[in-house]
């Protein structure tokens, strides 16, 4: 099926140049994809949705009568980064991961940061993400973000920012994981020509990291990832991940205390639980310390961590560095610990609490994303450029009552893969999820969750708005792929 | 094994089980229609007794006609125990477990229910529901299938096998009491082809005519509770079921055979033994009704000495510190 009349229209676009050449790492895929015939290339798309239902790889949504199922609307087409620009995403999201983990580390001991004046003090304070009940702690080797995403876009320029940060165990990565079993089956030829990084190691490696954070006298550390149950939107992935690493999926409901330490309950009795990766959120964690009406979570929990007697991934309070008002501080937070630029930039950043920026904000709405502080998948935001005069008036007043609540960004023009659409190719907007561990070194999984917004002309990419996802390639430097074909031989 | 995700897995088989029986009642029946001799009419209540649901049948539709019935005991989710309802819970419950059985199980549930969520209302399920219920039989015997040969016959797979054995040793008692409640019997039948064209449906109920034609030839009614109930060799003889239920309990529990540690291990063992040893005559003596009602009530029994042993989730004993 050929691409003769995809048109970039002035995007910046993943696959092609804006002459219509295919991008350097691109020509393999593009020459695959235009000699298979259009009903091959529809048929093999079918095959991976089918592929996927069957797998039953579904997330519920929220608000729709209790948790319906539905299936991640998938693409074949997939998005490839090039060796060269990866490396500065590696660089730069090791700098940013190390950098706000500084950072939460010094927001719950001596607030250094605030003394110096770089973040100010009422915006910490009054952070929804704000934990005191995490003072004081201190997690193994002082690494409290374990597990980490980032949102990444690209805007016309072909320029990569930072969107937004996650460092609450962010989701998605199963998809990455199953979206690249089924890329495999779809396009064999064409991994073999393109030396694609591998990202099937992931399990392994997160199981590794959480088992370094148990207690050192612990010699076969218990480890079990901890969810809400089967109703949470991402109960697949909590699952489909405690499969993977060959370890127990537990719900609050299975944990206790007693004697000092954390233990499940099985067919023989207690056992003791040592590291917990847990996707319950902080306020759920034990209802002694946090929301007292929590049924998710385990009383008592938060003692035993304090103690040093059972590893939490990511540690409770980390929520502080992904709230959005301080996100407009992460290049000054990077410098502040680091003494370094940031290596990948922040989209600019107008927080509302400052009333210059506020006033800017007002005025500008037309062409501005406004976003919810503490808000996340895409709920309570105003795309300005979309919105009615009617909706950004009643965001104004949303804005002029609650100033910290709202940060605003200029609308961006994220960047494009084709896609297949009613049986032809045209671009749709993406960005990219990446995913960072974080142990006793950090790793970044060379691949990603590229969401893309199947809509057309939409720029919310999130899967309860009409999402969808699509592989992404990280290719190799050329040296690694030759020295690969020589171990090979 | 987690206490909730051995319960799960234990629902989850119990459930399929039971949507497989009910399919197996009511297929059966549909069968035997058709075959019926003039001026005698359809049976459809003995089907909704046979299940225990009886009450809250009459209560929301009153006659008990065949598109009632089958309404009642397939696609009505208000009934816990209609095909659907068992299908949604079973999957509801392997959902839990995704990460503990194979993928593959996962799927063949997930096609199992669609397929009848799919069919509920459609044309299908007017038209051919003899060719229905027979692939909801199918896709039950695929999943135990699947189970078998895909995942390890460790304690997961064994709590799933003590729950499909206990559920089946349920249903064959039932199936066999049908006959009970189709037509009290009366002198003037015993031997008559509408006779043997009822002890047959029975024995078809439970898949078992051909098996029971090669151990015994003619069809009598003592060979017939004889095989239903004592064979040791045939799978859903309530007989062989408790043998393969308490080889899977101490498989779990590590408890000798002969001996017990739990209630469960002691109930599952006093009626392996009166089974092993009962004969037809013993069961003809105390009444065949009567029989397999106790045998309901000792399952029941077995069932909540398991849920005692490995399920409940009272606070735990206080351990000392490790």
């Amino acid at each position: 099926m050929l691409f003769g009349t995809y048109s970039t229209d002035g995007f910046f676009d993943e696959l092609f140049e804006p002459d219509g050449r295919p991008r350097t790492g691109a020509e393999p895929l593009v020459r695959k994809i235009e000699s298979l015939s259009a009903g091959e290339l529809l048929r093999r798309q079918q095959d991976a949705e089918r592929t996927l239902l069957q797998l039953g790889i579904t997330f519920n949504v929220y608000g729709d009568g209790g948790g319906i199922e539905r299936i991640f609307p998938f693409d074949v087409i997939p998005r490839i980064v090039s060796a060269t620009e990866w490396d500065r995403l590696e660089a730069g999201l090791k700098q940013r991961v190390l950098a706000l983990n500084m950072f939460i580390d010094d927001v719950y001991h001596e607030q250094r940061i605030v003394g110096d004046g770089v973040v100010p003090k009422e915006i910490l304070m009054s952070s929804g993400a704000y934990r005191p009940q995490c003072h004081g702690l201190k997690p193994p080797r002082g690494v409290w973000c374990h597990i980490n995403g980032a949102d990444l876009v690209r805007d016309r320029d072909g320029q990569f920012y930072v969107l937004e940060d996650n460092l609450r165990c962010p989701s998605g990565v199963s998809y990455v994981l199953e979206n690249r079993y089924v890329m495999k089956k779809t396009f064999p030829e064409v991994f073999e020509a393109s030396s694609v990084r591998p990202v099937v190691d992931y399990p392994s490696r997160l199981l590794d990291m959480l088992q370094s954070l148990a207690p050192v006298t612990v010699t076969q550390p218990k480890v079990v990832v901890l969810t809400p149950g089967i109703y949470n939107s991402a109960y697949f992935e909590h699952s489909f991940l405690a499969q993977q690493m060959g370890v127990e999926l537990v719900e609050g409901r299975d944990l206790l205390v007693s004697g000092g330490l954390v233990r499940v309950r099985t067919t023989q009795g207690l056992e003791r639980v040592d590291v917990i990766y847990r996707r319950v959120d902080d306020d759920f964690i034990d209802p002694d310390v946090f929301r007292s009406d929590s049924m998710l979570g385990v009383p008592g929990l938060m003692d035993v961590y304090r103690n040093g007697r059972v590893a939490l991934a990511n540690a409770p309070g980390t929520g502080i560095a992904d709230d959005k008002v301080i996100y407009a501080f992460v290049p000054e937070i990077i410098r502040y610990y680091l003494g370094e630029d940031a290596i990948v930039p922040n989209v600019p950043t107008y927080v509302c609490a400052d009333p210059a920026d506020q006033a800017y904000v007002l005025a500008h709405l037309e062409a501005l994303v406004v976003k919810t502080a503490g808000g996340s998948g895409g709920y309570g935001m105003l795309v300005g450029p979309a919105a009615s005069a009617k909706e950004r008036a009643a965001f104004a007043e949303r804005i002029r009552e609650k100033p910290r609540d709202y940060i605003a960004q200029p609308a961006l023009a994220l960047s494009r893969v084709p896609s297949i659409v009613d049986g032809g190719f045209e671009g749709r907007h993406v960005d990219l999820r990446p995913y960072v561990l974080f142990g006793e070194d950090i790793y970044v999984l060379p691949g990603g969750l590229t969401r893309v917004a199947l809509r057309k002309g939409s720029l919310v990419v999130n899967s309860s708005q009409g999402g969808g996802s699509k592989d992404t390639w990280v290719l190799a430097h050329k040296s690694a792929a030759e020295s690969k074909l020589h171990q090979a031989a | 094994m987690l206490s909730r995700v051995a319960d799960s897995i234990y629902w989850m088989s119990r459930q399929i089980e039971r949507a497989e029986n009910v399919a197996r009642f009511v297929g059966v029946n549909l069968h035997m229609r058709l075959d019926l001799p003039p001026g005698v009419t359809e049976q459809w209540m003995p089907l909704v007794i046979t299940t225990g649901d009886d009450a809250a049948f009459s209560e929301r539709y009153g006659a008990a006609t065949r598109e009632n019935v089958i309404q009642f005991l397939t696609f009505d989710t208000d009934n816990p125990n209609s095909i659907l309802s068992c299908l949604r819970a079973a999957r509801e419950n392997a959902r839990g477990v995704r990460e503990i059985i194979s993928s593959e199980m996962w799927e063949q549930l997930n096609k199992f229910y669609l397929m009848v969520r799919d069919t509920a209302g459609s044309a299908r399920a007017r038209e051919l529901p003899e060719a229905f219920f027979a692939d909801v039989r199918m896709a039950s015997h695929l999943f135990v299938g699947v189970s078998d040969a895909t995942m390890s016959h460790g304690e997961g797979w064994n709590f799933a096998r003590l729950g499909r054995m206990i559920e089946r040793a349920d249903k064959t008692t039932r199936i066999l009491d049908m006959k009970y409640f189709i037509l009290l019997p009366s002198l003037s039948d015993v031997g008559t082809p509408f006779d043997d064209l009822q002890w047959s449906a029975v024995l078809r109920a439970a898949s078992a005519l051909e098996m029971y034609r090669k151990r015994y030839g003619r069809l009598t009614w003592e060979h017939v509770i004889d095989f239903l109930l004592l064979d040791h060799d045939f799978p859903r003889a309530v007989h062989h079921c408790v043998i393969h239920a308490q080889q899977s309990l101490h498989a779990i529990t590590g408890t000798p055979f002969g001996t017990f540690r739990s209630i469960a291990d002691r109930r599952m063992g006093q009626l392996r033994s009166d089974l092993d040893f009962a004969m037809v005559e013993d069961v003809i003596g105390t009444g065949l009704h009567e029989y397999l009602d106790s045998i309901q009530v000792r399952l029941n029994g077995i069932a909540e000495g398991v849920f005692e042993t490995f399920f409940a989730m009272r606070p735990a004993p206080v351990l000392s510190a490790a």
